[in-house]
């Protein structure tokens, strides 16, 4: 099991040893423990962002599974090969590990990896608690797994488990659901509070706030938007605890409750929640383009700026996913706007990111090429998402298809495309060699082609009416629905390459220098490849790049 | 680890402020019920009508327009009851009181307690719809087979907003958990039994 990625043995390799030493000897560091054991209780940043990272794509392919459970039912219309209490089930968990289990911990790993890195630390602020946050992971979502097997089955009320079906009509196995979410919240908040102290404390000597590589600076607001929102999902979840077990009535109308309370509270959690998947991609795609453009990014300042707006508005929002509940018309009206302004901000940096490509000297190396699908195919989501944001349209997109589509395109080539782009930008300092170039552009095209195949007609089945979560639809469904189940299986299928490219390049491959990308300048370039366990043990010397000004 | 002293404070401070926040976001998640509460019972926002009789307000009652009135009841489950109404559909004029009867039967043998739960739509009328005497202001005893027919009255308030030309009065039966020995003041609501 013991996986290999961040080799023990340091300075084996070449060029630039900038940043002070990166030596061992100069430091009493105990043998580390060896087997199993070192995993368990290793507090490095980079190995725990390994064992993140591998984590997440564990759970990715587990997610990855039940979703073409639910695509291969969907393959044609009429029930084929599972139950529908079954299928309910897929839905749910799928929507369940993709977020908790796959997304955010891809993104913790990137930051516990790459953010000592980028901002010159030796290593994150409290690394014991890091160690903690990590493992608890394993055992949430095993719990949360383990309730597939139980009698009446797992969670089947969708991942935004509405009450009162996630309550009074839930099945027995929702108190473990409740718990496991419990434990993955609490992860997320050492992992946030963690990374927030790295930041705000650890910096390198010279580097102010705004010297901050972006994948840094989107990943502090990310975490202050985890640590206002995570509390508020472990209160909805600890009322609904309430409502199961001991009586009370939070969300039953019965005793006087109000099942629409739930989803005001749900989605003050739930919308900046998606932007908690969604900014850390911005920093990684806002890393990736200048380095393959050979550009200095334009307008980091109005980036940062943008990224802070999105993240503010993200609190003002949340009834646009609740526009059919029967809000008054004033409320209708100030959510619609509201949510029509993020375009604002996340328009700037869509412009930002095509004006750093302008009269760039680009190149189409994996990263980049994951980075480009980013941008166009986030923008398309972005685009759904603006029509999803008409409240009298919303009326029809409702819970169809649409809004399956639009949030996958925000999700997979949004958020997934962007974690891809990073690990490929990142591997070469992972382990020391650039991974396969030809299978990783056979990944990245198998991917593009699978993602569309599979998520473009969807909009056109939810415009015609099809509504989510159903195992069965009417005839006229039957030709989207084909083409969406050969592309996800399509898609499902090329990830495997992924996991080819990963394994190869950790195992070997052409070799990768301190800069392993000529256009790239961050801090985590200036320490040799593969990066050795203990860097920054004296801070690096910030010199200020031309880049950030 | 190589952090400093100054370093280990920053941390420190940083940590602490962190939890703080935590804390007092999970405290904050626990005051939006209460606040929900009063900021709907305020506004009217999710149709939850005042639960105690209103006094009538004599005005003058407005000839000039109609306003429709629909009624829909509904049943839940574990609760062996039916809940009907003498019409589905009224038309009032504001300023006016008027009376609407509605049945409750309990189709099995065992007596029980239910609440009917009421719900006004648009949001927006709630707040101008006075109920002058209502069943579901307080929880309804039936026996095994009993049928019982209570009147709702009620008022539109003058000052209706004038695009409101339809209100939806829904009722939600609901079953109480309850001993059934308190039952006096109870049975003194419950006049026309039949």
């Amino acid at each position: 099991m013991a996986p290999k990625l961040p080799p023990q043995h340091p300075l084996q390799h070449s060029s630039t040893a900038v940043a002070g030493s990166q030596s061992q000897e100069g430091h009493a560091h105990h043998a580390p423990p060896k087997g199993i054991l070192r995993w368990l209780l290793t507090t490095n940043h980079k190995e725990i962002g390994s064992l993140y990272l591998i984590f997440s794509l564990t759970m990715f392919f587990v997610g990855g599974i039940f979703a073409l459970v639910v695509r291969a039912e969907l393959f044609q219309p009429g029930l084929q090969l599972v139950e529908p209490e079954f299928f309910n089930q897929m839905t749910t968990m799928h929507g369940l590990i993709m977020v908790f289990a796959a997304v955010m911990p891809a993104f913790t790993g990137l930051a516990n990896w790459m953010i000592p890195l980028q901002i010159g630390a030796p290593d994150m602020a409290l690394p014991r608690l890091n160690n903690f946050s990590f493992w608890l992971l394993p055992v949430a979502f095993a719990l949360l797994l383990s309730t597939l097997l139980m009698p009446g089955g797992g969670p089947n009320f969708g991942w935004t488990f509405y009450a009162p079906l996630s309550t009074t009509y839930a099945p027995a196995s929702t108190t473990f659901f409740i718990l496991a979410l419990h434990i993955a919240g609490i992860s997320s908040i050492l992992g946030a509070i963690n990374i927030i102290a790295t930041i705000l404390n650890m910096r390198a000597p010279g580097m102010r706030m705004m010297d901050m590589p972006l994948f840094v600076w989107t990943w502090l607001i990310t975490a202050f938007l985890l640590i206002a929102v995570m509390p508020v999902l472990a209160g909805v979840i600890t009322m609904m605890l309430m409502d199961i077990n001991f009586g009370t009535s939070f969300f039953d109308a019965a005793g006087g409750g109000d099942p629409v309370l739930f989803q005001h509270l749900f989605w003050f959690f739930g919308h900046p929640e998606v932007y908690i998947m969604i900014l850390p991609a911005f920093g990684i795609v806002s890393a990736i383009i200048p380095t393959f453009a050979r550009k200095p990014l334009f307008g980091y300042a109005s980036m940062v700026y943008a990224t802070a707006a999105i993240a503010l508005l993200s609190f003002l929002v949340w009834a646009h996913h609740m526009f059919i509940v029967g809000l008054p018309l004033t409320a209708e009206l100030f959510f619609m706007y509201s949510t029509m302004l993020i375009a604002v901000p996340t328009g700037v940096k869509v412009f930002n990111w095509v004006t750093t490509l302008f009269r760039g000297s680009i190149s189409f190396e994996p990263p980049m090429l994951f980075a480009l699908a980013f941008v166009v195919l986030f923008t398309i989501g972005g685009f759904s998402g603006l029509m999803l944001a008409i409240a009298p349209a919303d009326f029809q997109y409702h819970d169809t298809y649409f809004v399956v589509a639009h949030f996958h395109y925000v999700l997979v080539p949004g958020a997934i495309f962007a974690i891809m782009a990073g690990v490929y930008y990142w591997l070469p300092k992972w382990t020391g060699h650039y991974p396969n170039e030809r299978l990783a552009q056979c990944h990245f095209w198998c991917s593009i082609i699978g993602v569309n195949l599979t998520f473009f007609p969807m909009h056109f089945a939810g415009l015609a009416g099809m509504p989510r979560r159903i195992p069965d639809y009417a005839l006229q469904f039957a030709d989207f629905n084909l083409l969406s189940s050969i592309g996800a299986f399509f898609f499902g299928a090329s990830q495997l390459l992924f996991v080819l490219v990963v394994v190869l390049c950790v195992r070997g491959g052409q070799k990768a220098p301190a800069k392993a990308w000529e256009g790239a300048v961050d801090l985590e370039w200036s320490v040799p490849s593969p990066a050795p366990l203990h860097t920054f043990d004296t801070p690096p010397v910030f010199h200020r790049a031309q880049t950030h000004d | 680890m190589a952090i400093e002293g100054y370093q280990e404070a920053g941390v420190r401070k940083t940590v602490v402020r962190s939890v703080a926040a935590l804390v007092g976001m999970f405290a904050f998640a626990f005051a939006l019920v209460p606040l929900y509460d009063v900021f709907c019972k305020v506004t009217g926002l999710n149709g939850k009508v005042d639960t105690t009789a209103q006094a009538i307000v004599h005005e003058e009652v407005d000839q000039s327009r109609f306003v429709t009135m629909q009624f829909i009841t509904r049943g839940s489950a574990g609760l062996p009851w039916q809940m009907s109404v003498e019409t589905r559909q009224m038309r009032v004029h504001p300023g006016q009181t008027a009376e609407v009867d509605f049945t409750f039967t309990n189709n099995s043998a065992v007596e029980s307690w239910g609440r009917a739960v009421p719900s006004v739509s648009p949001s927006s009328a709630t707040t101008h719809l006075r109920k002058v005497s209502c069943f579901c202001f307080q929880e309804q005893q039936l026996q095994g087979d009993e049928r019982l027919t209570i009147p709702l009255v009620f008022q539109l308030a003058r000052d209706l907003p004038e695009e409101i030309n339809t209100i939806t009065l829904v009722y939600t039966l609901y079953p109480v958990q309850r001993i059934a020995l308190q039952t006096d003041q109870n049975n003194n609501s419950a006049g026309d039994n039949i």
